[in-house]
């Protein structure tokens, strides 16, 4: 499993353009939105902006992760790897990279834009759930969409219900981070409800995904 | 012929029952005494008609679950095919659900439809995904892969709507009754006489989803033999 995690990394490595890609796709983004909005934005929208950004950038991303695995490839990975360990590693993959991703997602916002947190523990708490939550559903929204003739409107269409509740419980706790509310007044059972929303979908994406994965 | 007839009631008590029930609780629903309550006044007899109808989305929304996970297991095309039947009649459901919910609420709330409200969210989320569920099975033309992959974007849908509606809007304050010091059909409010129209109401709907459920699936059996 490990040597899957590191495969799928120096894949996206030695692939520098694509990494290029992505970072010219988040300072784009967030480019066109600190012009369209010209940098006055109060709270809530600055952080509702910001949770957009990293929301569809990220469903752009990932739509990809499995859509690259066609034809040879897809059936060496059958025949070489247990279903439970691949998707495991996609997910734990695309952990990182989203992780990574909204890390420059949110240098840049607080670059062109402003950087509105006030409890940055908290902020980067929810950071990181979101990420790993972020990257959970969209591992195995992806790989649903790539049985699904890989059409990459399937990929949103599919994702963007599935991820309101977890949107939601993010928007909700980053707001608390955004207006500095001290430790001791943060919502502490949306963060549990976001670290179970986490191991929710890792273990439903666990369980299906074998079934997916025979043709 | 009695004994036809008595295999006939046998086998068809629940669609009576089910008609029964609903036409007393239509007619019996708006004769019967109610609470004079703030805000709600008349209106609290939607609770026997939004309510039920909520109730039988769900019922059949689970039934689509439960025949997605069996079509995992066993690999039967019918499973599929009632998986999607069941999904069908929710998504139908939901229409008079909505449609009773929003002119309730411009009388009581002032507005049609409100993003204050997580449950509104929860309904709105859960119509969305499974139009995209009708839209992911339209883009796979194999059976048995559009069975496989639906049957697990189902599964997952179901239990993420399921956190959207059953756990998010107990977190939060809704502008349902019964949610945030509304007065509602609680355990105060919901007097007895209330109860004998709003449990049949739920059983009956409950019961005519799942006449609907069993129609459709006959007729799209005849279809998939008209096709052979």
């Amino acid at each position: 499993m490990l040597e899957l995690i590191k495969k799928e990394l120096t894949l996206e490595f030695r692939q520098k353009s694509s990494i290029g890609a992505v970072l010219v796709y988040v300072v784009g983004t967030i480019f066109v939105s600190a012009l369209c909005f010209k940098a006055k934005l109060d709270k809530p929208t600055w952080n509702a902006l910001f949770w957009v950004i990293t929301l569809f950038t990220s469903v752009t991303i990932s739509g990809k992760s499995f859509l690259k695995e066609t034809g040879g490839q897809a059936l060496f990975n059958f025949l070489y790897y247990k279903p439970q360990h691949f998707i495991l590693a996609k997910i734990i993959y695309n952990m990182i990279f989203m992780l990574f991703l909204s890390l420059i997602t949110f240098f840049f916002y607080a670059f062109f834009i402003k950087n509105e947190v006030e409890n940055m523990g908290l902020f980067l708490i929810v950071l990181l759930l979101a990420s790993s939550g972020l990257a959970g559903i969209l591992s195995l929204m992806s790989a649903i969409a790539s049985k699904a003739n890989g059409n990459f409107a399937i990929m949103s269409i599919l994702s963007f219900p599935v991820l309101m509740p977890l949107i939601l419980v993010i928007i909700r706790l980053s707001k608390q981070a955004v207006d500095g509310i001290e430790w001791a007044g943060v919502g502490f059972n949306f963060i549990v409800i976001l670290a179970a929303l986490n191991v929710l979908t890792v273990a439903l994406s666990y369980l299906l995904f074998p079934y997916l994965w025979r043709d | 012929m009695n004994t036809t007839l008595k295999n006939l009631v046998l086998k068809n008590w629940y669609k009576i029952l089910s008609v029964l029930i609903i036409l007393y609780t239509l007619t019996w629903g708006l004769l019967n005494p109610v609470p004079r309550l703030d805000i709600l006044n008349e209106t609290i007899r939607n609770v026997y008609y939004h309510v039920p109808v909520w109730f039988a989305m769900l019922f059949m929304m689970t039934i689509s679950m439960v025949h997605s996970i069996k079509l995992l297991l066993n690999n039967q095309l019918l499973s599929d095919l009632k998986a999607f039947n069941a999904s069908v009649i929710g998504f139908f459901f939901s229409i008079p659900g909505l449609i009773t919910g929003s002119v309730w609420a411009k009388f009581t709330w002032g507005t049609w439809w409100t993003f204050q409200d997580p449950k509104l969210n929860g309904v709105a989320i859960s119509i969305l995904i499974y139009l995209a569920y009708f839209i992911l099975r339209f883009s796979v033309d194999d059976e048995i892969k559009r069975a496989r992959i639906s049957a697990v974007y189902n599964i997952f849908a179901f239990v993420m709507m399921n956190v959207f509606i059953m756990v998010l809007p107990r977190l939060t304050d809704s502008l349902h009754p019964g949610n945030g010091g509304n007065p509602a059909f609680g355990k105060y409010d919901l007097d007895s006489n209330m109860r004998t129209v709003f449990y049949p109401a739920v059983i009956g709907w409950v019961l005519f989803s799942y006449w609907l459920f069993e129609l459709k699936n006959r007729i799209s059996i005849i279809k998939c033999k008209l096709n052979e």
